[in-house]
């Protein structure tokens, strides 16, 4: 650090007083708030004995709506369909996304920022573009709507995720090691085994996480790529928002697509953050 | 120290010929073809598949629809964008649908980047290394939670009986929510009818997108600099007008990428919420759907393409790929 000679001049406390702190705090609580609300009125609808009306607040509270959505096979059936894709989109992203970061963290080309912008395009490009794009295609070849399409679909926008996550952990891995090992006779498979494959596991994991939540939550794309009896989760949820006699239905599945999205979320912070301490 | 077993502990003589050795060395020395040989399968699943199917879409916006048999002819014509553009018959016109989208996708942009940046200044500046993580997770978990049940929230919200209401008749707000409605092109019958309903929803869903490349830029700004500026008299405000606020400038842009482009390609938010006309991403919807005139809904789907490859162009230049 530079030595300051003028800081004795300075009013230590400049940075502390004025407005702009407290300001600061109220701005950033609010914001915090606005993020957080609506997840709480999620949770608290999901008790609400009011069955026809969003009326709040809530005239009395039950948990009997969990036992009605328990029932409801549809849903179940959904939930599954979702996860399976999901699976599958975050396993083909997986490898690929890692394959790309790998190719491009290598490379030196001028290609190297024509590439990244490839990977990134599919979710910088909005939704309905990579929607109709995709639907464009399939009626093209004459591709019968499925499972299939929803997972190319889905594994097309979650390689970013993966590729994200993997690229930051190689620009911090030590170059010296990969070399190191190499040096010392190990091939460049051994080396992949041993000495890469450790230290990008926890950014494959979290990635690989992210995109399964990613998948799992996606509707705009999904709407134009499955077929008419692929009902995945979001697309369920979206027929029931329109259909006033299920609310409570609704509700208890909104609590529950809630608690099981907020784990993987919570573990991929938990592995990048452990990383990087 | 002891040695972790599946290691090989004696070095593999150096002249061995099994043929995976035999693979290894000649990847080891042509470590280009190496290179290419990684990226060969993303490459060929993101070209093939990705740029091929906007291929396709751009094929199909040369085709035309017959509105009479209801088939689409397979032949080269620009009739898709006339119509698109000049038919007068058509309701909502389409120029006015995409004045709507692309003026609703700027004021939700503008308004996420005031509400983050806030956020996001103090997360880089003042918050420690726990609050920081805090801070960090309080926005991932909304982040990547369910899209649609976090909309839905907002129908239990912006309710006429529902929880904005409840709490406005508490505060005594009501009659300024009466005059909001009242404005003629963003008020409605109700909150959860009117453009302010879409643009507070379309807000919540994409903020979150804002904060983290704006923190990114904000976590760079080296600490020299700064105090700098303040060693040579300048007030925290100064300070942060003409130091802070341009360093960080293309993380807001970056982020901007994000909250614009997801605004102008969402259908689903004002379908569940909002006003009956349209926005484009709903245009389109209906065209695919209902009406099956696919040349026409590829032609509105090139509108927002062309729209994001200038957005992100301008954005290149203001140096906002850096801050990704």
């Amino acid at each position: 650090m530079r030595s300051k000679p003028l800081a004795f001049l300075r009013n230590p406390f400049v940075q502390k007083t004025g407005r702009s702190p407290l300001f600061l705090k109220v701005a950033t609580f609010a914001a915090l708030l606005f993020l957080h609300f609506p997840i709480w009125i999620i949770v608290l609808y999901a008790f609400t004995t009011e069955e026809r009306t969003f009326k709040f607040p809530p005239p009395g509270l039950t948990t009997e709506w969990f036992k009605v959505a328990y029932e409801r096979q549809d849903f179940w059936d959904a939930l599954t369909l979702s996860v399976k894709v999901a699976a599958a989109s975050a396993g083909i992203a997986l490898v690929l996304g890692t394959l790309c970061a790998a190719g491009v963290y290598r490379s030196k080309f001028f290609g190297k920022d024509v590439i990244s912008l490839l990977v990134v395009l599919p979710i910088a490009l909005p939704g309905i573009v990579t929607a109709i794009a995709l639907r464009s295609a399939m009626r093209t070849i004459h591709i019968e709507y499925g499972f299939l399409t929803i997972v190319i679909g889905h594994a097309t926008f979650c390689i970013v995720i993966v590729y994200n996550n993997v690229i930051a952990r190689f620009r911090r891995t030590a170059h010296s090691q990969i070399e190191a090992s190499m040096d010392l006779g190990a091939s460049v498979f051994q080396t992949f085994r041993f000495v890469v494959l450790p230290h990008i596991a926890s950014a494959l994991l979290a990635g690989g996480m992210l995109a399964f939540a990613l998948s799992f939550d996606e509707i705009v794309v999904t709407n134009f790529t499955a077929g008419d009896d692929q009902t995945t989760l979001p697309i369920w949820i979206y027929t029931q928002l329109f259909r006033p006699r299920d609310r409570p239905i609704t509700n208890v599945a909104a609590v529950f697509v809630i608690a099981v999205t907020f784990i993987p979320i919570l573990l991929a912070y938990r592995m990048t953050r452990e990383a990087e301490h | 120290m002891s040695t972790d077993p599946t290691v090989p502990t004696t070095n593999p003589p150096l002249r061995s010929k099994s043929p995976i050795r035999l693979i290894s060395n000649f990847l080891y020395r042509h470590s280009c073809l190496a290179t290419g040989l990684l990226l060969l399968l993303p490459l060929l699943w993101l070209v093939v598949i990705y740029l091929g199917s906007l291929g396709a879409m751009l094929i199909q916006s040369f085709y035309t629809y017959n509105r009479f048999t209801g088939q689409v002819i397979e032949e080269f014509s620009w009739d898709a964008y006339k119509e698109a553009f000049t038919d007068p018959d058509l309701s909502p016109p389409n120029k006015d649908v995409i004045k709507r989208t692309v003026r609703m996708a700027v004021a939700v942009t503008i308004a996420a980047a005031i509400l983050a940046f806030p956020l996001a200044y103090y997360m880089a500046r003042y918050a420690g290394p726990k609050m920081k993580g805090a801070l960090y997770l309080g926005v991932m978990l909304p982040l990547w939670s369910s899209y649609l049940v976090r909309v839905y929230a907002w129908k239990l919200i912006l309710a006429k009986d529902g929880v904005m209401t409840w709490f406005l008749e508490k505060l005594g707000l009501m009659p300024v929510l009466d005059w909001l409605l009242d404005i003629e092109g963003i008020g409605g019958n109700s909150l959860s009818t009117s453009y302010i309903g879409v643009f507070l929803v379309f807000l919540y869903v994409w903020m979150p997108y804002m904060v983290l490349p704006i923190n990114a830029a904000l976590e760079r700004v080296p600490k020299s600099l700064t105090e700098a500026s303040s060693d040579l008299g300048a007030r925290p405000w100064y300070t942060f007008l003409r130091v802070i606020l341009p360093l960080s400038f293309p993380g807001v842009v970056a982020g901007s990428i994000f909250t614009f482009s997801l605004t102008l390609g969402d259908y689903i938010i004002p379908s569940v919420i909002g006003t009956s006309s349209y926005f484009l991403g709903a245009l389109v919807f209906t065209q695919r759907g209902t009406v099956g005139n696919w040349p026409l809904a590829a032609v509105l789907t090139v509108v927002p393409v062309v729209i994001m490859m200038v957005y992100l162009s301008v954005a290149k230049k203001l140096g906002a790929f850096d801050a990704l």
